[in-house]
């Protein structure tokens, strides 16, 4: 009887539960604030209450003498200590205009948050208290908040260097837009507002520094996604040499983006610890970080689609004013320009694009990347204006996609826009939503319901997203003021055990599973002999940190090429122990053995042990079982997938209840099944939050309206169906395991999937457009209106 | 956010609470503390001293006495929402209670505080109006017991002086024949209610032979829709019956309903009859059920 024996079960590929969960779920995970210092001081921080206004004079006796105080400092006090904080996305040929943006205002307010002055005190009470004695005389001066009117004139000017608000004017552009648009047969305009989003970490933002006047050094924990970048800008801010400064993210609880930038507490709380030689503390309040940790989105776009009669796209036109908030913010100016612009063409052949970005100063809380950065906003508007185009059209929205997809390709296509994508199969993604969800039998589900009264919707949206940052010299050209390679060393002990330290920093993704089992998988040793470290400049490579999707497709190739290097040296040692030649060592399964002679082998634990105590080294080798990889990708990555959504509409409230969720994302090869998962169920959610809660309202003062949860609504997991998710697999073609990033992909269809489901539901009622979030109040209107109509 | 500093003391029995109060002017009592902290917090609300009357044994549980279920001012939502005797017999105060915030709120905050607070859109507030509700508090004068119409005055303002702690709360159990609800619009972030409707009806011969509707959210206060419940009476409660006097919801609010970001005040009054049409057939189901 033939037995069969199951191969080994490659731990590239599966799911297994992720080490960082038992200390983040029993609560022994230790954030910036769990961190306390002998000696320590807090600073509680006193925010500009009025969107604009000059700052008169600040009274701050009765704070410095309040108890408990030590220091109370103001704008003044940092002149000549702390530079203006550098923006380090100098998006070319923009005519950019950066403003001056002092850690603690001089002068003038400019948003609702801005740092006026900052208590040190002995205890964070004392520090709170003593705030409320610092008396500021205010004059008011009129504001500006929306990114469209600000650049109008008579509007409230922000910047003495920026007339008009305009921090920059970026356009791009590809093929002949106007000989599209002259030669279509069908012309579609919408016009979208990509609402303001607060990115809402777990974890607010905060800071703890030390500065040792004896040494001069400086030691920084801090909530950050990208510690060496804090050190890099830190540096220039402070004076401090970098290599007196070291900067560690302990357990960062969730940044999407809010914690790229260093803000103005982080460069305050230094200042307060350089000033004073003693540990100083600075946490936000959820208060604090709504109003002075960075925001996203905030786009009004103006979009136009020529097209044929039969669906086919011509070209694409947009204009987007881009609001900046009052400073700009270390990557703003990157976002709604290269991580945006480039991607208009999305996963479609379109032969024209033009589109001109401004981006725009307005006083409100500056704005950052925020999960999807750039792409949710292009991928909502081409998304959105197709099925403007196959409603005119009358054909179906899914019809009208097919018609226009890029065929599948494996190894490179060039985009209008000058983006090289590395692979995709939209179609298949496409395909496999449609047949999972049953598209033929919801449209027929939705004919009937609408029978009886009730209004289904069906909602498709495709995207193609550019993650994985990306080429230092493709970055150097966009502007970006740093590299984007990454940095990994793996080193192994005499025991077979193994340290990794990447120079990336992750904050939730699970790169501590991921990055073992990659580990793992290549050199045939158990995940949990792999311990990777991140996150401490003092001890971890140069690397520029986690964002835009990048950890895995960048420094996960760092990690694989290192790998590959110990496996080359393990194989030259096998070959030197047991005297054969090296082209005759074969590797399987974690040993190294004789080709044909599988007794005679060596496993990589007795390579590591030989390899460190060196007692039998061939000629030339050095000791030790040690490798270092830099890697600078050849190209990014770009990940797809078909997203679909099912919602039905109560036209008597305009309540909308989600009702299913199908979304095919794909990210190559994926390492562990379950992570991906959780990363898609993430970013979907972010997504319909923005279609159906998420908006950060200012007043025309500059007040923020939605200052805290109780006003701004983040979704919660029981207004959610359960997640379908699927994906497909298409390698990269550049990168060495295939894989591409997933961090964000998910946020990026699934706005505009919900808002087409909602449209569409509505298509009886002949409802072309709601602004976002679609509230039950506002699409009880859309209707109304249109039934007046 | 810190609050400002406070002294805390700890009541163990009513007379304790008393007494702290008497001693300390200016206090606030603390009970699930969900009201109160936020607002200390927010710096909204700075008392010089708290007194945590949390653990009063006197003031747990509720019990059944008659034809009246009693309910003591610290019982929590979540014990609202499990108590098989208020599901059986005030439905709707049940049925509100498991709609309150989240589970961490219900499983803290409590119905004293609720009621003491008097948020405009709370959720208690609307269904004990509708329940015809009578509130016991204590003072230096002794007790005395509020019926919850008279209860309720304003934003967060009461019929209870500063010196009174609300011991119970007591609802009339429904008999054959009675059926009440509570349907909530919820606010997404807060979870507050944007609109709350709270029925009470009473069927006999196949016809309404009483109603209390009310609405939370929309006026400074819980406030009975005393038309619809008029309109209501000596009707066979069908779908049409009810869709026609929920309509006169509207006129009952005048243009007092206030609005907000979230939802303006004409949404908001445009939607009362909806949900009090909600409201009062999800009762009569339960009547009919009875
Ligand atoms: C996130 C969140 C969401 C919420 N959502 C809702 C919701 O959807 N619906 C809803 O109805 N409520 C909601 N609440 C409020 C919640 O129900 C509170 O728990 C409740 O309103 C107050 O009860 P408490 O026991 O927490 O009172 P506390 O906060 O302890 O006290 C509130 C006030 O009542 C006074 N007080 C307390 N007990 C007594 C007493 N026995 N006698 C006299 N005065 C007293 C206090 O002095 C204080 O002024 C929410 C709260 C939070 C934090």
């Amino acid at each position: 009887m033939a037995t069969t024996v199951a191969a080994p079960a490659r731990v590239f590929g599966s799911g297994i539960r992720r080490r960082e969960d038992p200390r983040l779920l029993t609560g022994t995970a230790r954030y910036t604030a769990d961190f306390t210092l002998p000696g320590q001081l807090y600073a509680a921080i006193l925010r500009s209450p009025h969107g604009h206004a000059r700052i008169r004079k600040i009274g701050s006796s009765a704070a410095k003498a309040a108890p408990g105080v030590v220091a109370v400092f103001t704008g003044a006090d940092t002149e000549g200590v702390l530079q203006s904080i550098p923006c380090a996305w100098l998006v070319p040929n923009s005519d950019l205009k950066v403003a001056p943006y002092p850690p603690l205002a001089r002068d003038v307010v400019r948003y609702v948050g801005d740092a006026v002055a900052v208590v040190v005190a002995e205890s964070a009470q004392q520090a709170y208290d003593a705030v409320e004695l610092i008396d500021v005389d205010y004059q008011p001066l009129p504001a500006t908040v929306d990114p469209e009117h600000a650049v109008k004139p008579g509007a409230p000017q922000l910047h003495g260097e920026a007339p008009n608000n305009i921090a920059f004017h970026w356009t791009v552009a590809g093929g002949d837009v106007d000989a599209a648009f002259k030669a279509a047969e069908v012309v579609v305009r919408d016009r979208i507002v990509q609402q303001r989003l607060i990115p809402t970490a777990m974890e607010t933002r905060g800071a703890l520094a030390h500065y040792v006047p004896a040494t001069g050094e400086l030691t920084l924990w801090n909530t950050t996604q990208n510690p060496h970048i804090v050190r890099f800008i830190m540096s220039l801010v402070t004076g401090i040499p970098e290599d007196r400064l070291r900067v560690i993210a302990p357990e960062v609880g969730g940044g999407f983006g809010s914690k790229i930038p260093q803000i103005q507490g982080d460069f305050i709380t230094v200042f307060c610890s350089m000033k004073l030689g003693r540990p100083v503390k600075w946490i936000e309040s959820r208060s604090e970080n709504y109003q002075s940790t960075t925001h996203g989105r905030d786009h009004v776009q103006d979009v136009e689609l020529a097209a044929t009669k039969d669906g086919r796209i011509l070209g694409l036109r947009c204009t987007v004013w881009a609001g900046m908030g009052a400073y700009l913010s270390t990557a703003a100016p990157g976002i709604p320009t290269i991580l945006h612009g480039l991607m208009l063409s999305g996963p479609y052949k379109i032969g024209a694009v033009k589109e001109d970005v401004y981006g725009v100063y307005t006083n409100t809380t500056p704005v950052e990347a925020y999960r999807g950065a750039g792409r949710p906003e292009a991928t909502f508007m081409l998304e959105r204006i197709i099925d403007r185009l196959a409603d005119e059209i009358g054909v179906d929205p899914v019809e009208v996609r097919r018609r226009n997809l890029i065929p599948p390709f494996d190894n490179g296509f060039d985009v209008i826009t000058g983006l090289k994508y590395d692979s995709g199969n939209y179609k298949g993604a496409l395909d496999k939503a449609l047949a999972h969800a049953g598209y033929e039998q919801l449209r027929a589900e939705q004919a009937e319901a609408r029978k009886k009264g009730r209004y289904l919707g069906i909602g498709v949206s495709m995207y193609v997203e550019i993650c994985g940052l990306g080429p230092s010299q493709v970055a150097g050209a966009v502007g970006f003021q740093g590299g984007l390679w990454e940095s990994a060393i793996v080193r192994f002990h005499p025991s077979g055990k193994a340290h990794v330290f990447i120079g990336s920093s992750p904050h939730g993704q699970g790169e501590e599973t991921t990055f073992a089992q990659i580990v793992a998988d290549e050199l045939g040793v158990s995940v949990n002999d792999v311990k990777v470290v991140h996150g401490d400049t003092d001890i971890t490579p140069m690397g520029w940190g986690t964002y835009g999707s990048r950890t895995t497709a960048v420094s996960g190739a760092a990690l694989a090429i290192a790998t590959r290097k110990i496996k080359e040296k393990a194989r030259l040692l096998t070959s030197h122990l047991l005297e054969a030649a090296v082209e005759d060592i074969d590797y399987a399964n974690g040993k190294f053995f004789v080709r044909g002679f599988p007794d005679r082998h060596k496993t990589i634990q007795d390579i590591a042990l030989m390899a460190n105590v060196a007692w039998n080294m061939p000629q030339g080798m050095e000791p030790g079982l040690e490798a270092t990889t830099s890697y600078d990708p050849p190209n990014f990555v770009f990940p797809f997938g078909a997203h679909l959504a099912v919602v039905e509409v109560q036209p008597e409230t305009g309540h909308i209840e989600l009702k299913r969720y199908v979304a095919v994302d794909d990210c190559g090869p994926q390492i562990n099944p379950m992570i991906v998962e959780g990363q898609v169920h993430g970013g979907v959610v972010q997504g319909i939050g923005q279609a159906l809660w998420e908006q950060a309202v200012y007043d025309a003062n500059g007040q923020l309206l939605t200052g805290s949860l109780a006003d701004y609504a983040i979704p919660r997991a029981d207004v959610l169906p359960d997640i379908e998710v699927l994906s497909t697999v298409t390698p990269s073609p550049h990168h060495p395991l295939g894989v591409k990033g997933i961090g964000e992909a998910g946020t990026i269809a699934s706005t505009c999937t919900v808002y087409n489901a909602v449209i569409d539901a509505l298509e009886p009622f002949k409802v072309q457009s709601i602004q976002m979030p679609l509230t039950p109040e506002r699409v009880w209107r859309a209707i109304a209106e249109r039934k007046g109509a | 956010m810190y609050s400002a500093d406070f002294d805390y003391h700890r009541a163990r029995s009513l007379a304790d609470a008393q007494r702290l109060l008497a001693a300390h002017p200016g206090a606030k009592l603390l009970a699930g503390g969900h009201s109160l902290i936020p607002l200390m917090k927010l710096r909204l609300a700075a008392p010089s001293a708290v007194i945590d009357i949390g653990r009063i044994p006197e003031l747990r549980g509720i019990s059944r006495s008659g034809d009246s279920i009693r309910i003591g001012a610290l019982t929590t939502h979540a014990e609202l929402a499990a108590s098989a005797d208020l599901q059986k017999s005030a439905a709707a105060l049940a049925e509100a209670a498991g709609l309150v915030g989240d589970p961490a709120v219900r499983s803290r905050g409590t119905i004293g505080g609720n009621v003491a607070h008097a948020d405009p859109a709370s959720d208690l507030p609307t269904v004990l109006v509708a329940l015809d509700a009578r509130i016991t508090a204590v003072g230096p004068k002794g007790e005395r017991t509020i019926s919850a119409d008279d209860f309720f005055t304003g934003i967060m303002t009461t019929a209870l002086a500063d010196d009174e702690v609300v011991t119970a709360i007591a609802v009339p159990a429904s008999v054959r024949g009675q059926g009440s609800a509570y349907v909530k619009f919820a606010h997404p972030a807060s979870r507050y209610a944007v609109i709350g409707a709270a029925a009470l009806v009473s069927i006999a011969n196949n016809r309404c032979s009483g109603a209390r509707v009310a609405l939370g959210g929309l006026l400074p206060h819980a406030s009975r829709v005393r038309s619809v419940e008029k309109a209501l009476t000596g009707k066979p409660l069908d779908a049409a019956a009810i869709e026609a006097a929920a309509a006169l919801a509207q006129a009952d609010l005048g243009s007092n309903v206030a609005g907000d970001i979230y939802a303006s005040a004409e949404y908001r009054t445009a939607m009362a009859p909806v949900y009090v049409k909600r409201a009062v057939a999800a009762a009569a189901a339960r009547a009919g059920l009875a």
